[in-house]
């Protein structure tokens, strides 16, 4: 009975009121900031959307790993491989378009390396992960070389008329290739999980193996794909980092964006929708922290002390939110039942 | 029960012992061999010797009386950190935080140690190392208790909880506890009072004698002790432990305290014992190498101490070998994982030796989230 209740579609009959009224919410007072202040309020909310561009692609990995029931902790290890080699095909090819293809294949392979030793070495989930994020810090920090340059980064591309909307147009409608297309995946993987039969699948082997083993589905391979996808996710993250946000590649430059990834998962209940709005409440953080210089001046005098925090305060700020995150609503959210286990024949 | 044979009495009274350490080691040692070995593959990729860069490596950690004091002085903090690992590994509970730990250890037995001045030192190092731990003990409790109570898992908290403490460090070290002597423009706090640095205990560092006893002291609470069994007891099986009466809550928060203490020692005596101040990017990838060690270790709070060993036999060379043959000092992470994942894919390597799956104490950390 419990298995019928969560394979079903989310239920589209009661609307979440509280979620409505906290976006509505949310909603307002970016107008009424943006009547204040509109070049600052426009310049966080873009900041909001390109910083959450990697937080939700992590966490899509995620959800496409654990609806299959295999953890993944080791989504910010792909994303650091995937972000050292994407650049490298840039300065190799000085192709933009094949290192982010790049990218993708890199978190395939990683991804792939992950389910082989989760499903098929039956290591434990957790230590597989870790072994992926050591494994990431040493073998980039490894082959990286300093001074190597590229000739540039993916640029934002303005969808002509939509651009010019107020708020909506700079937001939404003029941002770099990646940033778009986490957006278009959030929708993709939402139809894949809840709309079609390969995502039918996908949750019937994240939730009771045993019961889709009997009716034909082959577990572990449809554990394998989800897995691979998920690295593939993981591996677009770490290409929006080089090949988007920053232009070149720094140690250790994930700075636990993976880990955020995964406390945001958890927060939207392990669907892409639910994961999009935690992870914008991340890029918010992120994006007040990038923005602090640019908006100490404009602060209303009763927020005036923000600006005069020490820097490392704001650092601390999208970690201190993860954590209480995390303890707000894992209790409240149920994982995939079968999730960390070996599924074994009998 | 898998065993055919039957054992001879023999080996039952005085072999046994013997051949079932060397079966437990067999896996670890076959292991770092392997990641050694294809270690040398990625060092010739990228175009260098390995055995002029593994000869530099060993000679720079073990070939001479300085050398192995490198080694012993980059062990201890390890021992900390593996034990602060094991420890919580028996509890079932996986602390990747042992990093930011450390460095609330660290951080408060350097303030410790620079704000009080003229206290003898048989109470100043001791109340120093004393304040060091409880904050890495308080600084994990915090995962501990959001674990007991609301199921948030620890892998994620303690990992943040390392960014937290190193912005939180980073300001008290270039805030109120900068090093405001003239002249200083990095951040770093004083140097501590020369009463509360330790000393070398004939010839052997003092922390190097801490490293060891509390090893010895982690091993009897884990096996002697009626908390220890508890905290086996809820590793092992939480279901079982709950309706044996154990308090699964109490226990969790627990382990996490008992290893943020080890830690937060770990860093306190890093401190002391071998920087004398506190800087930020101190001991940076801590937490990871104590991750492999404790593994590499099978979580045996004894075995910890030569798996340290090795670790810091790596670490003191790393310099040596990138003077000596141009490989860079990373690699020696890349061979740490490579150990970490046979370690942890045993069946590999037993399948190389054509080993039985032997019915050890196995510890299983992918119980999902909030559980």
């Amino acid at each position: 009975m419990q298995i019928t209740d969560t394979l079903a579609r989310p239920s589209v009959a009661r609307l979440p009121w509280v979620t409505i009224g906290v976006w509505g919410g949310l909603a307002i007072l970016v107008l009424v900031a943006y009547a204040r202040a509109p070049q600052a309020t426009t310049a966080v909310l873009t900041s909001t959307i390109r910083q959450s561009t990697p937080i939700i692609l992590g966490a899509l990995a995620g959800i496409m790993c654990e609806r299959s029931g295999v953890i993944n902790i080791g989504i910010e290890g792909m994303m650091l491989i995937a972000a050292f080699l994407g650049f490298m095909f840039n300065v190799w090819t000085g192709d933009l378009l094949l290192a982010t293809m790049g990218a993708l294949l890199v978190g395939a392979a990683v991804g792939a390396f992950h389910a082989l030793m989760s499903i098929t070495l039956k290591v434990d989930q957790i230590i597989a992960g870790t072994v992926i994020n050591i494994l990431a810090v040493g073998l980039t920090g490894y082959f990286y070389q300093q001074g190597l340059t590229t000739r540039g980064k993916l640029t934002p591309v303005s969808i002509p008329v939509l651009a010019d909307i107020p708020i909506i147009g700079p937001v939404f409608f003029s941002n770099p290739p990646i940033t778009y297309a986490s957006l278009v995946l959030i929708v993709v993987i939402h139809v894949l999980l809840f709309r079609t039969v390969w995502g039918l699948r996908t949750r019937a082997v994240g939730e009771h193996p045993a019961a889709a083993d009997t009716v034909g589905i082959a577990v572990n391979r449809v554990r394998y794909i989800n897995v691979i996808i998920g690295g593939m996710l993981a591996g677009l993250a770490g290409g929006f980092l080089t090949l988007e946000s920053v232009g070149s590649f720094e140690r250790n430059m994930t700075n636990g964006r993976g880990f955020v990834s995964l406390a945001v998962m958890i927060f939207g209940k392990w669907t892409p929708f639910g994961a999009w709005g935690g992870s914008l409440l991340f890029g918010f953080a992120n994006a007040l922290q990038s923005q602090i210089q640019f908006l100490k001046n404009q602060l209303p005098p009763w927020l005036a002390w923000i600006g005069d925090l020490p820097p490392q305060f704001i650092g601390m700020l999208p970690y201190v939110l993860t954590i209480a995150v995390l303890a707000g609503f894992v209790g409240r959210a149920r994982p995939p039942a079968a999730i960390g286990k070996v599924y074994e024949k009998e | 029960m898998e065993r055919a044979e039957l054992p001879s009495p023999l080996q039952a009274s005085r072999l046994a012992p013997v051949r079932s350490l060397l079966r437990a080691m067999i896996v670890p040692i076959m292991s770092v061999i392997v990641a050694l070995a294809i270690g040398a593959v990625i060092i010739s990729l990228s175009g260098a010797n390995p055995l002029v860069a593994y000869s530099a490596l060993f000679e720079g950690g073990l070939g001479s009386g300085r050398a192995i004091g490198r080694t012993l002085e980059k062990a201890t903090p390890l021992i900390f950190g593996g034990l602060a690992v094991s420890l919580a590994f028996k509890c079932g509970l996986f602390n990747i935080g042992a990093q930011g730990q450390l460095l609330l250890g660290a951080i408060f037995a350097a303030f410790i140690g620079f704000s009080l001045q003229g206290l003898p030192a048989v109470v100043h190092i001791p109340l120093a190392l004393l304040v060091g731990a409880i904050m890495g003990a308080l600084w994990a409790a915090i995962a501990g208790t959001l674990k007991a109570l609301t199921g948030a898992h620890e892998v994620i908290t303690t990992i943040m909880l390392n960014f937290v403490a190193f912005n939180l460090t980073d300001w008290l070290s270039d805030g109120p506890w900068k090093d405001r002597s003239p002249g200083n423009i990095v951040a770093r706090t004083p140097a501590v009072a020369p009463e509360a640095r330790l000393p070398d205990i004939a010839g052997v560092p003092l922390g190097m004698i801490l490293a060891v006893l509390a090893a010895i002291a982690v091993w009897w609470l884990i096996w002697r002790t009626t908390i220890g069994f508890e905290l086996r007891t809820v590793g092992q099986n939480a279901s079982a432990a709950r309706y044996a009466g154990i308090s699964v809550r109490r226990m969790t928060v627990l382990a996490m305290v008992a290893s943020g203490f080890l830690a937060g020692l770990g860093g306190a005596v890093e401190t002391l014992g071998v920087v004398g101040r506190f800087q930020p990017g101190f001991n940076v990838g801590l937490g990871f190498q104590a991750i492999t060690i404790a593994l590499l270790a099978r979580t045996n709070p004894i075995a910890v101490i030569p798996a340290s060993l090795l670790i810091g036999v790596m670490q003191a060379g790393a310099s040596r070998m990138q003077f000596n043959s141009g490989v860079a000092s990373e690699i020696i992470d890349v061979i740490q994982a490579i150990i970490l994942f046979f370690v942890a894919a045993d069946s590999i390597i037993r399948w190389i030796l054509r080993l039985r799956a032997e019915e050890g104490e196995r510890v299983t950390l992918s119980s999902g989230w909030g559980s």
